[in-house]
């Protein structure tokens, strides 16, 4: 294993940002996995270190196929996170939203474009992804959906479920898109939590990039668990369960539990008088992809994400 | 008349309400014409609290003056405007990127989708923007190169100083202005001043172009305000200066200087140390962006200006 300071950023008081890379192997650049870009990405950059953690030992072990190089970073905003912000701690721009990034531009253009320099030209791309809204989500990879690949590659993942996304305008700047766009295949690996650690999904993490590498010939691991049948679905078809009140949230279901047509999967109480103001009944025969995680709940806000079992 | 545009519970006994007031003459009809102005996207952006204001008081001075509808949004981001919070609280969204909304989504694209419902079909809207807390803007239109033909003839009655005409960028077209003038419906984005404060002196400015845009439009029978003539310029003309260097950025030019190639703009001092940085003009032009807040990262946009060959034109 290598360790790089992959680049640094002066601060007037703080100390250097400083990114830091782990190089496995050499030769070829084989694949490049990044984990935290947001300072509240607390679980990505806790899987992306595990990772760290078992490519060092399978390298001493000589099961990093010779002539494959594997780079991994796993904090880029490790300057919000100490200080409990999730965005940029001057300016509030997000990292992930940057990408390809300018390096004759504004600070977080620059640590885009910095990143963007190291991480690119790799044959296989896969950052450790979170999503804006409060709660866990079964853990899946995600793919965006700009015709250069094919999504029965996602599955090699062994998670169960390979979700399609069809890219929006403000995709166009994130990791994943830009390293599409320069022809490295991409992928965005989600895993139950961001804020917390949740160790058994990182490990369910660690273990699908590991069996992935394995499947692409990257790594050589021998005797590997299969990992779960996948299912690829698109995006437009995770039906949301919106909250029809607000108030307080009493969660039943969580991800990954099967849930039945009619059946209660939530309760919203008044937030003041403490009675049940709502139950919410699943509306379809599925499994639990999404489901919301606060203790307070606004209208309209997204609780659950169902797959439909047809 | 004050109107409901969206409403939405928050969790303990409080709607997210994003209002409008509407004046408008005493008779009107299928062709009355209908000017909204709208503002309060990002939270930390007060400018146009005061062209609301303003505008509102002045129509209901004058009603017999007026002869087309008038309708301000002065907080699309009611929450925001309220904490001090640039994005929409508690999700960290930019209520900028999320255009045109979704009527089955969650609260901000619920509320984004209920906005550009009650916008579509007017003549034209107009979209007050305050730069950010740490640029100073003069006031400027900008408008994307795919709508600058058709917008630049309303953006020239606005009294701006400049009006910018960018790359269509694909992450733009998530907002409200992209959505509006895909949807047919003229919108010309404002920027003018800085986050957090307001510019009595540019609300003016800018009332005096939204009365004469309005005069245009057939909706005010006042005497229409003389306005400047804008500079018209495309990004080639436009000079970014960026730190090269961390610290504490202290201007010593003004605002909408002109400044020849070479003159000093400020410099970076870094209070640790002792040591300073000046900072030149990399061109002979206008100085219309300039930075107010102070500390800098390397990177940090300090001033844009405007070259003075496009000047001269």
């Amino acid at each position: 294993m290598i360790r790089d300071t992959l680049f640094t950023l002066g601060s007037l008081y703080r100390d250097d940002l400083r990114v830091t890379g782990y190089r496995f192997g050499s030769g070829e650049k084989a694949a490049c996995i990044v984990g935290a870009m947001r300072g509240n990405e607390v679980q990505q950059m806790y899987v992306a270190s595990q990772l760290v953690r078992e490519l060092r030992a399978l390298e001493a072990q000589g099961r990093v196929v010779p002539g494959k190089e594997i780079l991994v970073v796993p904090s880029v905003n490790h300057f919000s996170m100490n200080i409990g912000k999730r965005f940029w701690s001057l300016d509030n721009t997000d990292i992930n939203r940057m990408f390809p990034g300018y390096d004759q531009s504004e600070t977080t253009q620059r640590i885009a474009a910095k990143l963007f320099e190291h991480v690119s030209g790799y044959k296989l791309g896969m950052q450790f992804a979170s999503f804006y809204m409060p709660g866990d989500f079964l853990p899946h990879v995600k793919m965006m959906d700009l015709g250069y690949q094919s999504a029965e590659l996602g599955k090699q993942f062994g998670l169960p479920y390979v979700i399609l996304r069809t890219p929006r305008p403000y995709d166009s700047t994130t990791l994943n898109y830009n390293w599409q766009v320069w022809e490295t295949t991409a992928f965005s690996v989600y895993s139950t939590a961001t804020d917390d650690i949740d160790e058994r999904s990182a490990r369910e993490s660690v273990e699908a990039v590991l069996r992935f590498l394995d499947a692409q010939g990257v790594l050589n691991m021998g005797l590997m668990p299969q990992g779960e049948p996948s299912t690829v679905i698109t995006e437009d078809h995770l039906p949301a369960v919106h909250a029809p009140a607000s108030g307080v949230y009493r969660r039943f279901m969580h991800p990954g539990d099967r849930v039945r047509r009619g059946q209660v999967i939530c309760e919203i109480l008044h937030p003041l008088e403490g009675e049940v103001i709502e139950r919410v009944k699943s509306p379809v025969d599925g499994r639990v992809f999404f489901a919301h995680h606060s203790p307070l709940v606004s209208e309209r806000a997204v609780i659950y994400k169902i797959i439909t079992e047809d | 008349m004050i109107h409901q545009v969206s409403c939405v519970n928050l969790p303990v006994d409080e709607q997210m309400r994003i209002q409008k007031v509407r004046t408008m003459p005493e008779t009107s009809g299928p062709n009355t014409p209908r000017l909204c102005v709208v503002t309060g996207t990002h939270g930390d952006e007060l400018e146009g609290q005061y062209v609301c204001y303003e505008l509102t008081r002045r129509l209901r001075e004058h009603p017999e003056l007026l002869t087309g509808i008038v309708d301000i949004y002065p907080a699309l981001n009611p929450l925001g405007i309220d904490s001090i919070t640039r994005g929409v609280p508690g999700f960290d969204l930019d209520m900028n990127r999320v255009f045109p909304g979704n009527q089955d989504g969650a609260l901000t694209e619920y509320a984004a989708s209920e906005i550009v419902r009650d916008i579509e079909g007017a003549d034209v809207c107009i979209d007050v923007h305050a730069s950010n807390i740490f640029l100073r803007e003069i006031p400027q239109v900008r408008v994307s190169e795919i709508t600058a033909k058709k917008l630049i003839p309303y953006a020239k009655e606005l009294n701006c100083d400049f009006i910018w005409v960018h790359a269509s960028a694909t992450v733009l077209q998530s907002t409200l202005a992209h959505t509006l003038n895909s949807r047919g419906v003229p919108t010309l984005v404002v920027e003018m001043g800085v986050g957090m404060r307001i510019t009595r002196e540019y609300g003016d400015q800018l009332l005096a172009g939204i009365f004469r845009l309005m005069h245009k439009l057939g909706a005010w029978q006042g005497e229409p305000p003389e306005v400047r003539k804008p500079i018209v310029s495309t990004d080639g003309r436009v000079a970014f200066l960026n730190a090269p260097t961390l610290g504490m950025f202290v201007p010593t030019a003004m605002h909408w200087e002109r400044l020849h190639k070479g003159d000093k703009i400020g410099e970076i001092i870094n209070p640790l140390t002792g040591e300073g940085v000046p900072i030149f003009s990399p061109v002979d032009g206008l100085l219309f962006t300039l930075r107010e807040y102070p500390l800098v990262y390397e990177g940090s946009l300090l001033a844009r200006m405007l070259a003075t060959e496009e000047v001269a034109k």
